[in-house]
């Protein structure tokens, strides 16, 4: 297989008149990655993700990929291929021509570009269905023909809009699955718009957080995980406690500016019921507002008077431990070396 | 209680099946019943002849006002199809604010605010032979002789047929459009088509509901049509309408209802072969 290319945002900006909607975004995607693109609507992602495809004209900056420039470059001319949130496919073809679409525009002979579009079908365990109407499929097998009728222009970067929203959780998690064994195989770069973290960490290797039209960090999983980049990664992430510096009594900075904010993870708090402090560990006083039960955890919820709430995931075992109900005065604590300092 | 239920199904449906009884089915049949009717020049006599039928088919009259019907009706489609459906393409796809299209959409309605009789006879001053196009034309230098063509021909016929119901062709073609799903064009962009690639394999084909109906319309109001033929031709040209009101002038009820059931059956017959082509059921 050629060497896929890298994929290099410079400066790109969208602006709808006086609105912002992508904010000079700069950003590599290396080749054969799959990246993620997450934030809350609005954020730009899928704006972003439609400029790369062509099919919103950048304001300012430059969309590389490889060597060349495709800024201005046509959806087609551009080696990317989209597959659209509600998947987009003709009603009026069946599996086989949705699929062999892009060939027909390209004057492929019908015995040639039907053998291929049912090739490709094949691929993605859909040949049974060669010859039925998008309509009388279910969600996740369309999404299986729009997967199929994007990868037979043999892209070197798929472009995913929401792929997994339109499905029911348990069809969600097996498509996941599904899209990640593609992309290895197929050794292309993915880029997936989604506002689900769960998605992002389990599918990316490039997760990037975009809010207000800007990154916010893009880093591997583990790290935005770790190490969020901002209060808004922590808590957009989830898992996080995120406190003021101060209150956490953590080291500031130097060079941090205004108040800077701390994460703690919620899985390395501990809960304990009274009010004695705990030896070697820094605490907080608070009152115990929810307990729900996980399975394989208890999530705690505390108020703590001047903070929004703050929780708490403890193992089952260590719950049993010590275990708290509703209403009870508790004492949250955390060790000094789970305190992540967050930049801004 | 299932018999009550089976009884207060039957009454929610009497009422409208009442008004189809009333309006629709008694008068075709009485039509079918009067052609079958004889006739003199002073009365109606009610019997049971096939005569009616046989002087309509076996008349070269007949059939050379059939033949010049459905010329027209065929021309009209053509010329109705092509400007209804520019017209909804624009602006369904060209008009990007949901305001303007409003507004050019009831632009197109303005025609229907006063009669038909009137639109037609508007174009009488603009057409005739010292009318307005001819004076101008002369005045330009373009043409020495007034234009004949112009007025009381086939031409402003056509003209007349396709100015009073290319309306009928916009609003189904442009409803047809509307429900177009926009992520649609641009995977097909997305699959490389051309702006005329993308028409041809998707605009058309999900537009085929609302071409069937407006042909519909179209071909059933000028099949029927005899007001348009007579005012624009000036005489000259015949419709079988305008056969069945001569008829009627005359007081040959019974062969006037013979030519109307006829026309019917063909009429039906085109609208059957149309529904055969295209599926409108998903558009009602």
């Amino acid at each position: 297989m050629a060497k896929q290319p890298d994929i290099e945002l410079v400066a790109l900006t969208k602006r709808y008149g006086d609105a912002v909607a992508v904010d000079s975004i700069s950003l590599r995607i290396p080749a054969g990655s799959y990246c993620c693109l997450l934030g809350p609507s609005g954020c730009g992602k899928t704006t972003t993700l439609r400029m790369i495809a062509g099919h919103e004209e950048a304001t300012e900056g430059d969309i590389i990929l490889g060597q060349e420039n495709i800024t201005i470059l046509p959806p087609a001319a551009r080696g990317t291929a989209m597959m659209f949130q509600s998947y987009a496919l003709f009603p009026h073809l069946d599996c086989t021509d949705n699929v062999a679409f892009s060939l027909k525009m390209r004057g492929v002979d019908k015995d040639t570009r039907r053998s291929r579009a049912v090739d490709m079908l094949k691929r993605v365990h859909m040949d049974a269905y060669a010859g039925r109407l998008p309509s009388q499929l279910s969600g996740g097998q369309q999404q299986r023909v729009a997967l199929a009728r994007a990868l037979i222009t043999d892209p070197q970067v798929l472009l995913l809009d929401e792929p997994l929203s339109a499905l029911d959780p348990f069809l969600r998690i097996k498509m996941r699955e599904e899209l990640k064994s593609l992309q290895t195989r197929l050794g292309i770069s993915f880029i997936h718009v989604t506002h689900s973290q769960d998605e992002a960490m389990a599918l990316a290797d490039l997760v990037v957080v975009m809010n207000a039209g800007k990154i916010e960090q893009a880093a591997p999983p583990r790290e935005v995980f770790n190490k969020p980049a901002s209060a808004f990664v922590a808590r957009f992430i989830g898992g996080h406690n995120v406190l003021p510096a101060a209150v956490a009594r953590a080291p500031v900075v130097p060079g941090a500016d205004g108040a800077p904010f701390v994460a703690i993870r919620a899985d390395r708090m501990s809960v304990q019921v009274g009010t004695s402090a705990v030896a070697g560990a820094t605490s907080l006083q608070g009152v115990a507002r929810s307990v729900e039960y996980l399975g394989s955890t208890v999530q705690v919820g505390i108020d703590v008077i001047g903070l929004d709430t703050l929780s708490a995931t403890l193992s089952e075992a260590r719950f049993d431990a010590s275990p708290v109900r509703p209403g009870e005065p508790v004492l949250l604590s955390w060790n000094p070396e789970d305190v992540h300092v967050l930049g801004r | 209680m299932n018999r009550l239920k089976s009884w207060v199904t039957y009454l929610q449906v009497a009422p409208l099946a009442l008004v189809f009884l009333l309006f629709l089915i008694v008068p075709i049949a009485t039509i079918v019943v009067v052609s079958f009717f004889d006739y003199n020049t002073t009365q109606i006599i009610p019997t049971f002849v096939l005569q009616n039928y046989e002087e309509l088919l076996l008349s070269p009259v007949t059939w050379r006002t059939y033949l010049q019907t459905i010329q027209f009706a065929l021309i009209t489609w053509a010329l109705t199809l092509v400007i209804g459906f520019t017209v909804a393409y624009f602006v369904a796809f060209h008009v990007r604010s949901p305001t303007i299209q409003t507004v050019l959409f009831l632009l197109c309605t303005i025609p229907f605010w006063t009669s038909n009789v009137i639109r037609m006879i508007s174009w009488i001053p603009f057409l005739g032979r010292h009318g307005l196009a001819n004076t101008t034309l002369m005045n330009l230098g373009l043409i020495d002789q007034p234009l004949e063509f112009l007025l009381y021909s086939e031409f402003s016929v056509v003209l007349a047929y396709v100015h009073l119901y290319a309306l009928f062709m916009v609003v189904p073609i442009f409803n047809s459009m509307m429900r177009i799903d926009r992520s649609l064009l641009e995977a097909a962009r997305d699959a490389g088509a051309t702006g005329w690639q993308t028409l041809v394999n998707v605009i058309v084909p999900l537009c085929k509901p609302g071409i069937a109906i407006g042909s519909i319309f179209v071909v059933t109001i000028v099949m029927g049509d005899f007001v348009t033929v007579r005012m624009m031709s000036g005489g000259l040209s015949a419709s079988v309408g305008l056969m069945m009101a001569n008829a009627m002038s005359l007081l040959q009820y019974p062969a006037a209802a013979a030519n109307a059931v006829v026309l019917l059956l063909l009429v039906l017959f085109i609208v059957a072969a149309m529904m055969r082509l295209v599926d409108i059921r998903k558009e009602l």
